[in-house]
């Protein structure tokens, strides 16, 4: 009976939510964040049922009010979604619970209630964004998702007024290109629904507007997701931004997005159509190996750890690109790309975490003042050991899996020089995650011996979830390689028809 | 910050205006459902009424009336009867918004409650839109300082 | 060839304004015109999506004579009601972006003191310094 409704649920919950927050956060403050982890466990509880219903049953379709689908607003779910659905309520848990100190260090007091506000209607339109079914409906989600994001960002240190208003820009194109492309299609075909899209496109594949549609959409989500030419906004947004929001906006929103591009492609355009018509997956990859390359040395240039971070991101974010990009190449199909979706989020959190836990407890973001800090934050380090290590691709961590299965794809589909790539910019990230490590474990501390050095910890809400997701980096590579993962992969790939390559 | 100014003419006139909008934003949003017009319109409407108030007559004054807890509690009240409506469908155990199903709590057949149901989300849109509007006019008029100027003076 | 212009004139004019809105997005170095510009480009937008709906000898999407006259509506004596419905939602959203790019710009002009971009980024330069 209620399983029947999560995908309202795993929607409504943490909007309304989100407007209790203010008015209980007048009366009392400290219930701010409780409200958010409830709000957050009803949709973590509504993502892992549905996961279950779509393994056991299939596709799940909801028609809000009732109206029937091409002309009502319907919610389906299938493979992705309840997959990008579960990382998206996970990381949201995460970024709720490490926000809890460093949001009353980070943000005036006052503001604390619009801040969980915020936090909450981003993950909502997140939830949102990955939800949906229709096309429009997407657009609308989308901006409840940037517009939080905007306000987010703002709030953070020096800097963070102008890499908002940046971010705005950027984000305002991203989101109108977008309903362009939309206008568009709703021109030649009349529909929004994205199953109906799918359906009425086909005959009109080789018309010019469904193909300017086409390019205007991927644009406008190639902003969003901060592919490399049109990554402009998003270092100074990561990097400007207080902790919990880089940790989320890193993780759950940049991987919605990156799901809502998947969606436009293999749901709402086909195979048929990127292969035969519109040639687009040859640039994307091409681009994406730009970004692998352009991301890691524009990080190895940084000394600010969070904007390396960043940059790093780019690369990774390339990385799943290079993914999508092959997908029609080799019998994996998408399943590079869904690895990494679920990989770069665990490591980018626990990146994000431990460098934010550094200027939390030691006021330091600059690389070059890290020396001794192995010492005086030692389970931290080790956090961002373990999530460097897996960046870098050190068996059996995610990063290995990863990298590991692209390498794979590549091969199929004979194209050695995105082999040579992956190689290539694995050394790059070698070179930034290994001056950090170095930095902070061996280089000798300057005027003491260095025993002289007490442990400084981060507090232990902020260190759990940094130290659960360094392990998870390695559960999960395990994960990946013993096939708990598989069904999903295989129906993703099964309803997209890709996987079947001669 | 703010200077004085008294009009009497502006005053008066905007005294004599400010039911007739208000009139108009209700029946605006009283015919949303079934002619152009709806929450949305109505309440910028009724927050135009409000801003005409904030520019006739001394800005100081008019914040001490709207505070800005009160527009907060607006906006939240608006979201929460629309989400309720919405709730209450589902906890009578249909989807989320089929208002069809509020007949079984009004004394109405379903047509009618849907009609009931569209508004009651239209009045959700009306109250959050008009507080939306009036705190955005707020916060541009006094560069953000509201909070501040409102705390100041309580202190 | 000319005919094929006037034939389309509503693209173009909408291809037209959304130019002039990312000109002003792109060249401008004042954050105000940047958001002058921006609002530019998300009416060019509506305006587009507007005159899509448009047919001709077509009215207003009000069923005439709703209470009661005559039920039965014919869709040719009407514009397409669904872009004005997206639409309605598009203008919402724009003024959420106007009314959050304007905060963040009062935030900026407290802090900086102007709004002219390369002298910001110079203030903030000699902060960070």
């Amino acid at each position: 009976m209620i399983s029947e409704q999560f995908p309202a649920l795993i929607v409504v919950t943490p909007l309304i939510l989100s407007f209790f927050i203010p008015v209980v956060g007048w009366w009392r403050r400290s219930l701010c964040l409780p409200i958010v982890l409830v709000a957050l466990s009803v949709c973590m509880v509504s993502a892992i049922g549905m996961l279950d219903t779509v393994l056991k049953h299939g596709k799940i379709s909801y028609w809000l009010g009732m109206w029937e689908p091409p002309w009502g607003i319907e919610y389906v779910v299938d493979y992705l979604n309840a997959y990008v659905l579960v990382i998206v309520s996970f990381f949201g848990i995460a970024a709720a619970i490490y926000s809890k100190r460093n949001v009353e260090k980070e943000i005036p007091e006052h503001k604390i209630p619009q801040f969980y506000t915020l936090l909450l209607l981003n993950i909502t339109g997140c939830l949102g964004i990955v939800v949906t079914g229709d096309a429009f409906n997407l657009y609308v989600l989308l901006e409840i998702a940037s517009f939080s994001a905007y306000g987010l960002v703002a709030i953070g240190s020096e800097g963070a007024l102008v890499a908002s208003f940046r971010y705005i820009v950027m984000g305002t194109i991203g989101a109108c290109f977008y309903l362009l492309g939309v206008g568009y299609l709703y021109i030649v075909t009349g529909s929004l629904n994205m199953e109906n899209l799918r359906i009425l496109l086909p005959p009109l594949y080789d018309t010019r507007a469904v193909q300017t549609a086409f390019v205007f959409i991927l644009i406008g989500l190639g902003i969003k997701i901060a592919l490399f030419p049109l990554h402009t906004w998003q270092p100074n947004a990561y990097t400007y931004a207080p902790s919990a929001v880089s940790v989320l906006i890193s993780t759950a929103m940049a991987k919605t997005c990156v799901y809502a591009l998947i969606r436009i492609i293999f749901s709402v355009f086909t195979v048929d159509f990127i292969t035969r018509y519109v040639p687009i997956l040859d640039i994307i990859c091409w681009v994406s190996v730009v970004a692998m390359i352009a991301g890691s040395i524009f990080a190895i240039q940084e000394s600010n750890l969070k904007r390396m971070l960043a940059y790093s991101s780019i690369a990774n974010v390339g990385y799943i690109m290079l993914g999508v990009g092959l997908a029609t190449f080799t019998p994996l199909g998408l399943t590079p790309a869904l690895m990494h979706i679920l990989n770069h989020a665990v490591m980018k959190g626990c990146l994000f975490m431990a460098a934010c836990a550094f200027i939390y407890k030691a006021g330091l973001w600059d690389i070059r003042d890290f020396t001794g800090l192995g010492r005086r934050m030692p389970y931290t380090c080790f956090a961002f050991i373990l999530a460097a290590l897996a960046m870098i691709g050190m068996p059996p961590s995610v990063g290995f899996i990863t990298k590991w299965y692209l390498i794979l794809a590549a091969i199929d589909a004979k194209q050695y020089v995105f082999v040579a790539a992956i190689f290539f910019s694995t050394l790059l990230m070698i070179v930034y995650f290994w001056r950090v490590i170095e930095i902070m474990y061996l280089k000798p501390v300057e005027g003491s011996k260095g025993n002289e050095i007490k442990i400084d910890e981060e507090p232990v809400s902020m260190l759990i979830p940094g130290l659960a997701l360094a392990v998870l980096c390695f559960l999960i590579g395990i994960a990946w390689v013993s096939g708990v993962f598989s069904p999903i992969t295989e129906g993703v790939n099964s309803r997209f028809g890709l996987g079947i390559v001669p | 910050m703010v200077r004085e100014f008294e009009d009497v003419i502006i005053q008066t006139l905007c005294r004599f205006l400010v039911p007739f909008i208000q009139t108009y934003s209700l029946y605006v949003f009283a015919h949303g459902h079934s002619s152009p017009g709806g929450g949305f319109q109505g309440g910028c409407v009724m927050a135009a009424a409000f801003v005409l108030i904030f520019i006739a007559y001394d800005l100081n004054e008019a914040k001490r009336r709207f505070r800005e807890k009160a527009l907060l509690i607006f906006c939240c009240l608006g979201v929460f009867i629309y989400a309720g409506t919405g709730w209450a469908c589902l906890l009578l155990g249909s989807n989320f918004l089929d208002y069809g199903f509020l007949s079984k709590v009004l004394p109405t057949d379903p047509v009618k409650a849907r009609y009931y149901g569209m508004a009651m989300i239209e009045l959700g849109v009306q109250i959050t839109v008009m507080a939306i509007m009036v705190s955005i006019f707020l916060d541009l008029v006094t560069r953000g300082e509201h909070e501040e100027i409102m705390e100041e003076e309580g202190a | 060839m000319l005919e094929y212009l006037i034939s389309k004139y509503n693209y173009w004019m909408y291809v037209v304004i959304i130019l002039i809105g990312f000109y002003g997005m792109m060249a401008k170095s004042n954050l105000m015109k940047k958001l002058i510009g921006m609002g530019i480009f998300q009416w060019a937008i509506i305006f587009y999506f507007m005159s899509i709906s448009a047919k001709k000898g077509a009215t207003l999407q009000i069923i005439s004579g709703h209470h009661g006259a005559y039920a039965v509506a014919r869709a040719v004596d009407y514009v397409n009601p669904l872009p004005s419905v997206l639409m309605l939602t598009a203008i919402v959203v724009a003024v959420a972006t106007t009314g959050i790019t304007l905060s963040v710009l009062i935030l900026i002009f407290r802090r900086y003191g102007t709004f002219e971009e390369d002298e910001i980024i110079k203030l903030m330069n000699e902060k960070g310094k």
